[in-house]
C-alpha cells in the first residue's frame, strides 16, 4: 500500500478505522454523453457490519460495489481500505489488495467451469501462495464443508444446482480470510429457498465469523433483514440507516 | 507458477480440436525447416566434401598473378614502360624439392608434385580436350582421394605398361575405351604419344570425370616437351577449412600462384551463400504462417475466456499472471509444435533419402541429406519465439481487459 493509514480523531480519543470509506466519490464515464454512474459519495464501512445496498435499477449501486472494491477507480473523490488510501496504488497493488482484504460474490456464480469445485476455491489461495499445497487444500476443503458441500468437491460448477454453485462462491471468496465480502446481489438469480440459504450463510459470516459483508440487493425484504440499509437514487446515497433488531 | 501452468493447460486441453490445428500448423513449419535444412546441408556438404577430397586444398602452379616488373621500374620511380612484351620464363616451379621441403616444413599436411599439360585424346575418332596430370601414383594417396576413387585398377597400375594412363570413368564412357584401349595424346606444342588405358576412376565430380586422365609425372614430362618438368605443387591439408589463409602464405612464401579450392570454387560457394538465403527466407515464411495459427487460437481462447478473465482478476489475480497464463497456452503449443515437427522432419527426412534422382552437378544417386541438431535446435528455436511472439499480443490485451465492463456484459 502507497499511503500511510490515516486514524480519525474524535474529541481527542482514537476511533477504530473504517474497513472501507468513500470520501466525496464520483464516477463519471467518459464517453460522448458522459455518464455519472455514482457522486459525492460519503460512506463508511466499519468491523462486522452487514450493509445492504439499496435502489432501483441503474441508481448505481453495483457501480459503487465495484468502486469499493477496487474494480473500477473513481473520477474524482478519495477511497480508503483500511485507512491506506487507494488512489496511488497501481494495477498490482490494487490486485493484492483485492486478494487479501476482499472477497467477491457476484450474482452469477462466475466459477471457472474447467476447474472442479476444489479448484475453483483454492484458486484466490494459490494467487496468493502463502500456504502449503495441503494447507490449501485442507482450508478449500473446511470452508466447503462448513458451506455443507463437502460432498461435491471433486465436481464441476455444471453439477451442482444454483443455490450450490452460489455458496461454493461464497466459500472461494473467504478463501484468503478476507475482512470484508462484497456481494453483488447474490441471491439475485435464485429460487426462494436457495436465497434464503445463502442468506444464511453471509448472515453467519457476520455473526459468527465477525466478517463484514456489503451487498447489492433490490429485494428489500432480504434487506430489511440486515445491520445497515444505504439507499442510492441516481447515484446519490438519499438514505443510510441501521436497522435495529435485525439480528 | 503452478497455479499459471494448471490454468493454461486446462485451457489447451478443452480446445482439442482448435488446439491440435495450431499445433499441426507449428509442427508442419518445423518439420518442413527440418527437411529443406538438411536438404540444402546435405547438398552443400557433399558438394563440397567432393570437392574437397576430389581435388587438392590448395594448387600452386608456376604462374604469377601478375607479370614481374621491368628492372628499371623497380629501381626508378619515375619509370613507366609500355607495350613491352614481358620477359618469357622457363616454365615450371623452380627447385621444387627444395620447395615442397620448405613447405612441408610448416604447412599442415602433405605436399606432392605433378605436371599439368592440356591434351586432346584422340580414340575411335573421337578428339576431347583433357587436363592430363603427371603424378607420383605412391605419393598420390597423401595429396588426393584419386587412389580410392579407381575403378578395375589401383593406381600403381600406371606403372604397369610404358605410357600407362587412367582416365574418368566418364571420358572412357565418351570415347569408348576400354582397359588395354590404346589411345593417342596429343599437345598443341605437337608431342604426340600413344598411351594404354589401365584403369578408370571415378571422382563423383562430373566435369572432372569427363574431362581429366593421369599419367606418370615421367609421361607428364615427356608431353610437356620438358625434362624434369614440374609445373603444379598439390596440396592436402589437416584441415581442408584453412585452405584459403595458408594458400595466401603459400603465395608470398613462394611467389607463384597459390589456389585454394574455396578461391578454385568462388563462384560455387557465393551461389550457397545466395541459396542459404533463400532457403532460410522460406523456412521463416513457413513458421511465419504457423505463428498465424498460434495467433489466432490464443486470441480465440482470450475472446471466450473473457469472463473467467474478469473474475481472475476481480478476485485478485494480477495482469502478470493472466498473461502469463495465454503466454504459456502459445508456449504449449509452441512445444507441442516443435516436438511433433522434430518427429515429421525426421520422417520426411528419410523419405526423402529413398527419393534417387540426379544431379548435373554430381552424379549422386541418392539426394544428400544431413543430420544435424543444429536444425532441429534453430527450428523449435523459431517455432518457440514466434508462438510466444504471436501469443503475447492477445495474452496481453487479455489481461488489460476492465473486469468492470466484462461482468456488467454478463449479468
Amino acid at each position: 500500500m502507497s499511503a500511510a493509514p490515516q486514524q480519525t480523531q474524535t474529541a481527542g480519543a482514537a476511533v477504530a478505522l473504517p474497513l472501507i470509506e468513500a470520501r466525496n466519490v464520483t464516477r463519471i464515464l467518459s464517453g460522448v454523453v458522459p455518464t455519472t454512474l455514482v457522486h459525492d459519495i460519503d460512506l463508511a464501512v466499519g468491523d462486522n457490519e452487514f450493509v445492504a445496498i439499496t435502489g432501483p435499477s441503474g441508481s448505481g449501486k453495483s457501480s459503487l460495489l465495484y468502486l469499493l472494491g477496487l474494480l473500477d477507480l473513481p473520477t474524482s473523490g478519495e477511497l480508503l481500505i483500511k485507512g491506506h488510501a487507494t488512489a496511488r496504488m497501481d494495477e498490482e497493488e490494487r490486485a493484492f489488495t483485492r486478494l487479501t482484504l476482499l472477497g467477491f460474490v457476484f450474482q452469477f456464480h462466475f466459477l471457472l467451469p474447467e476447474l472442479t469445485v476444489l479448484d475453483n476455491v483454492m484458486l484466490p489461495m494459490r494467487a496468493l501462495a502463502r500456504l502449503s499445497r495441503d494447507g490449501m487444500k485442507s482450508r478449500a476443503a473446511d470452508l466447503l464443508g462448513s458451506l455443507g458441500l463437502g460432498d461435491h468437491m471433486n465436481k464441476r460448477p455444471d453439477q451442482l444446482s444454483g443455490g450450490q454453485r452460489q455458496r461454493v462462491a461464497v466459500a472461494r471468496a473467504l478463501a484468503n480470510e478476507p475482512p470484508v465480502i462484497l456481494a453483488d446481489e447474490p441471491t439475485g438469480s435464485l429460487d426462494s429457498k436457495a436465497s434464503e440459504q445463502v442468506f444464511q450463510v453471509l448472515r453467519d459470516l457476520v455473526d459468527k465469523h465477525g466478517k463484514t459483508v456489503v451487498a447489492v440487493t433490490h429485494d428489500v425484504s432480504l434487506a430489511a433483514r440486515m445491520d445497515r440499509r444505504i439507499e442510492l437514487i441516481d447515484g446519490a446515497i438519499v438514505s443510510d440507516q441501521a436497522l435495529k433488531g435485525s439480528r | 507458477m503452478n497455479l499459471i501452468l494448471d490454468i493454461a493447460w486446462t485451457h489447451v486441453r478443452a480446445r482439442v480440436r482448435q488446439t491440435g490445428f495450431a499445433v499441426a500448423g507449428v509442427a508442419t513449419g518445423v518439420g518442413f525447416s527440418i527437411m529443406m535444412a538438411s536438404l540444402m546441408q546435405g547438398s552443400q556438404d557433399d558438394f563440397t566434401s567432393r570437392l574437397v577430397n576430389t581435388l587438392p586444398n590448395i594448387t600452386v602452379s608456376d604462374e604469377r598473378r601478375a607479370p614481374p616488373p621491368q628492372p628499371a621500374e623497380t629501381f626508378y620511380a619515375a619509370a613507366e614502360i609500355h607495350g613491352l612484351t614481358p620477359e618469357a620464363r622457363r616454365r615450371g616451379i623452380k627447385n621444387p624439392l627444395a620447395s615442397m621441403a620448405a613447405l612441408e616444413a610448416w604447412l599442415p599436411g602433405e605436399v606432392g608434385s605433378s605436371v599439368k599439360v592440356q591434351a586432346i585424346i584422340r580414340y575411335a575418332n573421337h578428339d576431347i580436350a583433357t587436363n592430363v596430370i603427371g603424378i607420383d601414383p605412391r605419393r598420390e594417396a597423401k595429396v588426393s582421394d584419386l587412389p580410392k576413387q579407381m575403378r578395375q585398377a589401383t593406381l600403381t597400375a600406371l606403372y604397369r605398361a610404358t605410357n600407362a594412363i587412367v582416365i574418368g570413368d566418364r571420358l572412357s564412357d565418351k570415347i569408348g575405351a576400354r582397359i588395354g584401349a590404346n589411345i593417342t595424346l596429343q599437345t598443341s606444342e605437337g608431342t604426340r604419344i600413344s598411351a594404354q588405358v589401365v584403369g578408370f576412376f571415378h571422382s563423383g565430380v562430373r566435369q572432372i570425370d569427363e574431362s581429366t586422365a593421369y599419367v606418370l609425372t615421367k609421361t607428364g614430362q615427356i608431353l610437356a616437351k620438358q625434362t624434369g618438368l614440374i609445373n603444379e605443387l598439390r596440396v592436402r591439408l589437416r584441415d581442408p577449412m584453412n585452405s584459403r589463409e595458408i594458400a595466401e602464405r603459400v603465395e608470398r612464401d613462394t611467389g607463384y600462384k597459390s589456389v585454394s579450392w574455396q578461391e578454385a570454387n568462388e563462384d560455387l560457394i557465393s551461389t550457397f551463400i545466395i541459396r542459404n538465403i533463400i532457403m532460410y527466407t522460406v523456412v521463416g515464411a513457413i513458421l511465419l504462417v504457423a505463428s498465424f495459427g498460434t495467433y489466432n487460437i490464443i486470441s480465440t481462447i482470450t475472446h471466450e475466456k473473457a469472463r473467467d478473465i474478469a473474475i481472475m482478476k476481480s478476485l485478485g489475480l494480477s495482469e502478470f499472471t493472466v498473461r502469463s497464463i495465454f503466454v504459456i497456452e502459445a508456449l504449449i503449443i509452441g512445444v507441442a509444435g516443435a516436438i511433433v515437427g522434430f518427429v515429421l522432419g525426421y520422417v520426411l527426412c528419410l523419405a526423402l533419402g529413398t527419393v534417387e534422382i540426379k544431379n548435373p552437378f554430381i552424379d549422386s544417386d541418392h539426394l544428400p541429406l544431413a543430420y544435424s541438431y543444429l536444425h532441429y535446435l534453430l527450428a523449435g528455436t523459431v517455432a518457440l519465439v514466434s508462438s510466444v511472439a504471436a501469443g503475447y499480443q492477445p495474452a496481453r490485451k487479455a489481461a488489460r481487459l476492465h473486469p468492470v465492463e466484462i461482468i456488467r456484459g454478463a449479468t
